[in-house]
């Protein structure tokens, strides 16, 4: 069971996954990527505080925005990764491939930079 | 059948010997008393032998009429007019008769106007049976318990009134009065049952009014002709059988002809709303059209089909249209007496003049469009109704009748429409699900194909060499996974081994599975370097890899010359390692992204080879995250470092014996067979040589 919001702050989206992502809620996470990319957001930022699992499934939805997201210079940042929820992300590699940060404020911090 | 068929000639056969007996005995008791001799015959014999003549007939139009099902109510009528018909005319041929005779002695002689008279009073008697045969199965038509014992009271105080008729006996004027008026008040009671006089469609209450008008005929008719010919008798002699103090026939008569005023007075005054009724009828009928559709074999194009008629005839639509957005999000359009351009037209005109409603969408509740029709120019249409069809909760199409008069539909006709298409829906919805039950009967079909296949692409024997010992062990969930494992020797010093897993689950799993399989059987075999294999697989598998999937895989060259295992690893679990002698097994981690996810040459950046040297006794583990993920019934996972304390148990023991070891360490902390996830482990012993 997962519940995902979203919300703006700052002029990025904020897209906040509570509970778990498993190969049938990860559908919910890619609709609200992909609404989040529909509505012409150049920063995301993926709020992982309360993401207790993620399966292949959910990582998939990350990683099949990656390119999309380089080529519109789209930036995602993900924060607040669970010891082991982060785990997941480094065994698999994504951890190179994606960007992570443990706060909220690094984050957003990280997002402007890249933007810029 | 057969015996009814028995039955009915016995009747017949009963009801004809008792009338001869009727007539002979009636004629000499006549001439008798003309004659002043003692009768040969008892005097009760005819009154007897009417009532059983009357009884024959009246069980012979029972089971001619009141049990054949088959029989509508216009039908009832239509016996008993050809009945009276046939009476008629049988009477009419002997009054012809008479009229031939003209002034001869036999036309003026008594005795054969007895035998006349006789003949036109048993022809009468069994038109009222089979009309009275008739009425019963009017009345009767949807019977209450109350009816039903009405009817049997009626029916045995006929009984009684005839078992009188036929003793002779004479009831006191009170008794007489009494009886007259509990018939009067039973026929009043029976006569008020008018139900079948609504099932009539208009056609069918002309005939039937015409049918009991000519019933009426018949009974003046002869009625007048026994009453003068009784009258011309009774001048002459007392001894013969007069109908007139047969209470039977007076009271019977008296039914037929009541509830015939009645029903015609019915009908007559049904006439008007008659329309009204069949229109009722025949959405019923239509609604139930939908309801079933479902349930025969019919399609979702039939369901259409059926709303679009049965909407159009319930509100004498001119044209229709009904537009639906189909469950693989094609357009679909019927249409009815209409063109799809002129549906276009409409549509277009509404569009340019941007009104919203139903019909793009705008608006649920404005269904009637008939006002904005008004200002459209070129079109015969001056009425327009519009519905959305919903199919849980979403709208799929749209249903749009069109009249050519103005202000052609009224709230009536918009709710019926309205539950028309709510139905419609509703078997839409209905028809889906079924499809939809009906495709996950397939896809568990095909997850039994896909794991047949997963099973098949698993190595039956490993590569085994005098320096190391490989086993393996895999269970799968109910779902199919996508792990797999091999090993290929690629020459007499090296031996290639992979472990991988694939994500997601069922046939396109084991799909990308078998193509691992390709891949690791082709590259091994050049001897590449483990990056380089990774890069390649990767370069090999974007191609084939959708959006989202990747393929997770360690792999590992094993050289017994130089003592060395060269390996990469893309986003797999990271091996488990216990030095011989140690007691402390590690993990190799490194960097290695999962195959597929870096869909460019740029994935070599991403992914590395290492090396490390291996010592006789060494033990290299090799699992996938089932493995690492399995749950207990706390939801705690068996994790890695369970994993390495369970590997550390048993430091020193075979290939064989740790990979016992793991899998009971790992359903003891399950707490069941029942696995969520695929279990894949690879061991490798180095040996002692």
């Amino acid at each position: 069971m997962v519940h995902i919001k979203r919300l703006q702050e700052g002029g990025a989206d904020f897209i906040v996954i509570i509970g778990e992502i498993d190969a049938s809620s990860s559908i919910e996470l890619d609709l609200a990527m992909a609404k989040s990319v529909g509505e012409g957001y150049k920063k995301i930022l993926v709020d992982c505080t309360a993401l207790e699992y993620i399966s292949s499934a959910g990582l998939g939805v990350f990683m099949s925005y990656i390119e999309e997201f380089r080529d519109k210079k789209i930036q995602m940042v993900l924060f607040g990764l669970k010891e082991k929820v982060l785990n997941t992300f480094e065994i698999l590699g994504l951890a190179d491939l994606l960007h992570i940060r443990e706060s909220k404020t690094d984050a957003l911090k990280l997002a402007h930079e890249l933007s810029v | 059948m057969n015996k009814s068929k028995a039955l009915i000639r016995l009747a017949l056969l009963g009801s004809i010997i008792a009338w001869l007996t009727l007539l002979f005995s009636d004629i000499t008791l006549l001439f008798s008393d003309l004659q002043g001799v003692s009768p040969d015959v008892a005097e009760w014999l005819p009154r007897v032998m009417l009532g059983l003549y009357i009884v024959c007939l009246y069980y012979y139009y029972r089971l001619r009429i009141e049990l054949d099902d088959s029989l509508s109510f216009t039908d009832l009528l239509w016996k008993v007019f050809a009945t009276g018909l046939i009476t008629t005319v049988v009477s009419l041929i002997f009054r012809l008769l008479v009229f031939m005779l003209g002034r001869t002695s036999l036309a003026t002689n008594i005795v054969f106007s007895e035998f006349i008279c006789q003949i036109n009073l048993a022809l009468l008697v069994n038109f009222l049976i089979a009309a009275l045969a008739s009425w019963k199965r009017l009345i009767l038509y949807q019977k209450s318990k109350w009816l039903i014992r009405t009817w049997m009271l009626f029916e045995l105080i006929l009984f009684v009134v005839l078992l009188f008729d036929s003793t002779g006996m004479r009831f006191s004027e009170t008794v007489s009065t009494t009886m007259n008026f509990v018939i009067g008040v039973l026929v009043l009671a029976l006569s008020a049952n008018m139900r079948w006089v609504a099932y009539l469609n208009f056609k069918q209450k002309w005939t039937s009014l015409l049918l009991l008008l000519l019933t009426f005929f018949y009974l003046a008719y002869f009625f007048y002709t026994v009453e003068k010919s009784t009258e011309v008798i009774a001048k002459s002699s007392s001894a013969f059988l007069d109908y007139r103090l047969q209470l039977f026939i007076i009271a019977l008569a008296s039914f037929i002809i009541i509830y015939g005023i009645f029903s015609f007075l019915v009908i007559l005054f049904n006439l008007p709303t008659s329309s009204v009724f069949e229109q009722k009828l025949e959405e019923v009928v239509n609604f139930q059209r939908i309801s079933q559709s479902i349930q025969t074999e019919q399609d979702e194009e039939s369901v259409y089909n059926i709303l679009l008629e049965s909407s159009v005839s319930s509100v004498f639509a001119d044209a229709a249209w009904l537009e639906i957005t189909g469950a693989n999000n094609d357009r679909k359009m019927f249409t009815y007496r209409m063109t799809e351009q002129e549906s276009k037209n409409i549509r277009d005109h509404l569009e340019k003049n941007n009104i919203k409603g139903v019909l793009d969408g705008g608006s649920e509740r404005t269904r009637n469009l008939s006002k904005h029709l008004a200002s459209m120019r070129g079109s015969r249409f001056r009425s327009l109704l519009a519905f959305p069809i919903m199919v849980k909760e979403e709208n799929i199409g749209t249903l749009a009748l069109l009249k050519e008069l103005p202000d052609g539909f009224n709230k009536e006709m918009t709710r019926i429409v309205s539950t028309f298409a709510n139905q419609a829906g509703i078997s839409i919805e209905n028809f889906r699900l079924m499809e939809e039950a009906f495709q996950n009967a397939r896809y568990k079909e095909e997850l039994k194909i896909a794991k047949t296949v997963q099973q098949s692409l698993l190595p039956t024997r490993l590569e085994q060499d005098k320096d190391f010992e490989i086993v393996a062990f895999s269970a799968s969930a109910d779902e199919v996974g996508g792990d797999y494992y091999d090993t290929l020797r690629i020459d007499d010093h090296l031996v290639a081994l992979i472990i991988a897993d694939v994500s997601g689950k069922g046939t396109t799993a084991a799909f990308h599975m078998s193509q691992m399989k390709g891949i690791f059987h082709s590259l091994a075999q050049q001897h590449l370097d483990p990056k380089e294999f990774m890069s390649r697989a990767n370069q090999a598998l974007v191609y084939c890899l959708e959006r989202g999937s990747f393929i997770s895989a360690s792999y590992f060259v094993i050289d017994t010359h130089e003592k060395k295992v060269r390996y990469a690893r893309a986003g797999h679990c990271p091996v488990l390692y216990l030095r011989n002698g140690s007691k402390e097994s590690f993990y190799l981690k490194d960097k290695g992204a999962a195959l597929g996810m870096v869909r460019s040459k740029d994935y070599c950046n991403y992914v590395e080879s290492n090396e490390f040297a291996y010592g006789p006794g060494d033990t290299m583990l090799l699992y996938t995250d089932g493995i690492t993920e399995a749950k207990n019934g706390k939801g705690d996972e068996f994790g890695n470092d369970r994993l390495a304390t369970t590997l550390n148990e048993v430091a020193g023991a075979g290939a064989a014996e740790i990979e016992d070891h793991i899998i009971k360490r790992l359903y003891e902390f399950s707490g069941s067979k029942n696995i969520n996830d695929d279990y894949t482990s690879m061991t490798v012993k180095f040996l002692h040589n």
